[in-house]
């Protein structure tokens, strides 16, 4: 018994000083030669950081594609879902106001072409891709409070639009905040 | 959509493929045989010298048990310790408090025990010094002790009769330095590639397109990250675990999570059956496992594919599925596959809420959890299922008249009791438990100390989705799983204490009772099998242990079933 817990203690030690410093600094020493260097991907505008590349970003503004409702209001200090049961009546209440919402904000979209991802809260709450659908619906919106002309502002989505990974596997999907950098350099 | 269907096989069918190969590679190290990485046998020799260790000594499995949990119980005070006084060690920049008693209590017994049910949050509850030196390190260590205790039990299962069954300390630590140390390597170079952040720097304070501040929590993820799923442990580096976008950005590094925590639980199978030159016991093992699971999993996807009927109903274009906390990255297919797989092994990570699954995909998790066996946590998943596997040779011998043996060892009276013992114990706390906490929901107690307020309002959702998550939240304590419906307040006295308990004793005994069974069969002397022997690599058998699985798991979770997720899906139609 007593022999047990010597070794215990000592083994313990031994191997935190392997997998708490030895493997992490060598990873940390790997991700130093990543582009971000391991902090994490940033995008920026005129030299100015306006975001992370991963992490979704409130756009609440009618001139901008909205991303997903967030339980989190997209504060990336935290993160988490709505952790609503499907048959909850107050969560059910609030889909339907979601609806109705979006209803008055895009008059020219009918019920049925709203994707339920725009009206659904995503799991992290960081979300930052929406479906295809989901920002081409939302393209008859921006186009009047810019002044931009429909046509042109479908072409942006079809650019922005990634496939799935190797054109096989999983959903397809646009980044929100990339689409809307590069709105704002849509005339 | 078919292309999310595609990205579900190809990721199963890769996962199988993989399994294979490296199953041989852990059977060869169990076994002390020649591999590819030797030129570690030095370090490895230097370990145990240090330690004062002699890892060539043979122990009995109470020796080898005895060694187990004395070094689970120093990682449990060294746990306990560090959790509480965090707030005062360095690599803290966010300037995280230390716990309270009760949820250091929890977090650490969560952590030991393989489990990972996170009472906090990632970016709020710890420090960086925590991330890595505590809730890492144990990632590793309890890994590793469970594959150590299989590998004690698979030695013993060998055609001879010995109570020498290896060297515990040995087996633990070449799980680390030969298995998960090279592979959590490799994952972590693909994780770096995609975006993922290893960095010592706290918050980022940006001020978004909009024109909005907002803060960005960051940390060293990539080196937590592939421990947590090739450890089958499962818990996150942020509150959102696996579907946070720095700690699983795309749907290649989805892919790889899930093949890294399915790995290995389906290695050690193949490892079994190398080990003891029984591929036909291994297949059989095999068969019985991947049918359970896709009868879990196929009803599952397409329950999510097919999107909530209630939101359906509104009139809006549901073709993508349930997207309640589902992130669109991955989408219904994989996130329906992940809830599943994360859930018959012991991993508890998720890339999607289960709160917000349909009622009976919650209810296919739960089974995932209440049967512990399919594929199952690392080297426990194979003690469950050796335990079914004990009941059904005894049942069967019953049936057709014969002693019960399985690998030439009579299966007896003491045996038995064990085995039945740990079969009823996990019934016994999760019901137990999910009994307790809602007496004082429908009673709308007052709970003191033990819960700030009225027992109900620990409950985000009322009615059935209510009871799913108190089941919920104690199957997957006691299946040491540690993903929740994370709707329940469960960051009080109340559910720290009784799921920390429930943790340790869904941790420990199903460890103890095979090792044990394994040990004192081992032990018997051996009969060479003859036409009498009842087989138990076939079809046959394999549909005997089945059958037992089902009635356990059927017979005693079917009425909390039908109170929770059962009576919640009626309720939509």
């Amino acid at each position: 018994m007593k022999t047990h817990v010597f070794s215990a203690i000592r083994l313990t030690v031994v191997l935190l000083v392997v997998c708490c410093i030895v493997y992490p600094a060598f990873i940390w020493g790997i991700a130093y030669f990543t582009p971000s260097h391991g902090k994490g991907d940033t995008v920026e505008v005129n030299g100015k950081t306006v975001g992370y590349t991963l992490i979704g970003q409130s756009f609440t503004q009618d001139k901008y594609f909205n991303g997903r409702p967030s339980a989190v209001g997209y504060n990336a200090a935290g993160s988490g879902g709505s952790n609503k049961g499907p048959t909850n009546p107050e969560y059910l209440t609030s889909v339907q106001v979601a609806i109705d919402t979006f209803l008055i904000k895009n008059s020219a979209v009918k019920r049925a072409d709203i994707p339920v991802e725009l009206v659904t809260a995503s799991a992290s709450g960081l979300d930052p891709d929406i479906s295809p659908e989901a920002a081409y619906v939302q393209v008859p919106r921006i186009a009047n409070v810019r002044g931009i002309s429909e046509d042109k502002l479908k072409a942006l989505v079809a650019q922005h639009i990634q496939g799935p990974l190797f054109g096989l596997f999983g959903p397809s999907k646009v980044n929100v905040l990339q689409l809307n950098i590069s709105l704002d350099h849509t005339k | 959509m078919h292309t999310e269907i595609i990205g579900v096989v190809a990721t199963f069918i890769a996962t199988v493929l993989l399994a294979i190969p490296l199953g041989k590679y852990i059977a060869k190290i169990f076994a002390g045989e020649q591999t590819m990485l030797d030129f570690l046998a030095p370090a490895e020799r230097f370990f145990f010298r240090v330690s004062g260790i002699d890892a060539t000594r043979e122990m009995d499995w109470r020796d080898n048990l005895l060694a187990l949990l004395t070094i689970n119980f120093v990682w449990f005070l060294y746990a306990m310790v560090i959790l509480m006084i965090q707030g005062s060690l360095p690599l803290n920049p966010d300037h995280n408090p230390s716990m309270s008693p009760d949820l250091a209590f929890n977090t650490a017994i969560s952590f030991l025990v393989n489990c990972n049910l996170q009472d906090y949050s990632g970016e709020t509850g710890v420090s960086y010094f925590t991330q890595i030196g505590v809730l890492m390190f144990l990632q590793f260590v309890s890994a590793a002790t469970g594959v150590a205790a299989l590998a004690v039990v698979i030695n013993a299962m060998k055609e001879r009769t010995t109570d020498k069954l290896g060297n515990f300390y040995n087996y633990f630590v070449k799980t680390i330095t030969r298995i998960l140390l090279p592979l959590s390597v490799i994952v972590a170079v693909i994780f770096l590639l995609n975006g993922m952040p290893m960095t010592w720097e706290g918050k980022d304070t940006i001020t978004t397109l909009q024109g909005d501040s907002m803060q960005v929590s960051r940390g060293p993820v990539a080196a937590f990250v592939p421990i947590k799923h090739l450890g089958t442990n499962g818990g996150g580096f942020f509150g959102a675990n696996s579907a946070h976008p720095l700690e699983n950005p795309n749907y290649l590094t989805c892919i790889i999570e899930l093949i890294a925590q399915s790995l290995l639980p389906m290695a050690l199978v193949f490892a079994l059956g190398y080990y003891l030159k029984r591929r036909k016991l291994a297949v059989m093992i095999f068969s019985v496992m991947t049918i359970g699971f896709l009868l879990l999993t196929i009803p599952t996807i397409m329950l999510e594919m097919n999107g909530n009927p209630m939101i359906t109903h509104m009139g809006i274009d549901t073709h993508s599925g349930a997207m309640e906390g589902k992130e669109v990255r991955f989408g219904a297919a994989i996130s329906a596959y992940w809830s599943i797989l994360t859930t018959v092994i012991s991993t508890g990570s998720v890339n999607a809420m289960h709160d917000s699954f349909m009622p009976l995909s919650g209810m296919n998790q739960m089974l995932g959890m209440m049967v512990n066996c399919f594929y199952g946590g690392k080297g426990v998943g194979i003690l469950n299922f050796y335990i079914f596997i004990i009941i059904a040779v005894f049942i069967s011998g019953l049936m057709v008249g014969r002693t019960p043996e399985f690998l030439g060892k009579k299966i007896e009276a003491r045996e038995m009791k064990i085995a039945i013992l740990i079969a009823l114990l996990h019934p016994f706390l999760i019901l137990v438990g999910t009994a307790l906490s809602s007496y004082f929901a429908a009673h709308d107690t007052t709970m003191g100390w033990w819960f700030s307020g009225k027992a109900s309002t620990w409950l985000s959702n009322g009615g059935y989705h209510g009871f799913s998550q108190m089941l919920y939240q104690y199957t997957s304590s006691s299946a040491n799983n540690g993903s929740g419906f994370e709707g329940l307040s469960d960051n009080n006295p109340f559910w720290n204490i009784t799921a920390g308990i429930v943790m340790i004793l869904g941790r420990y005994l199903p460890i103890i009772g095979p090792v044990a069974i394994a040990g004192i069969l081992a032990k018997k002397k051996y009969i060479p099998e003859s036409a009498g022997t009842l087989q138990t690599d076939t079809a046959t058998f394999g549909l005997m242990v089945f059958g037992v699985i089902f009635i356990i798991a059927a017979l005693a979770f079917f009425p909390s079933l039908a109170l929770g997720p059962i009576a919640e899906h009626f309720s939509m139609h």
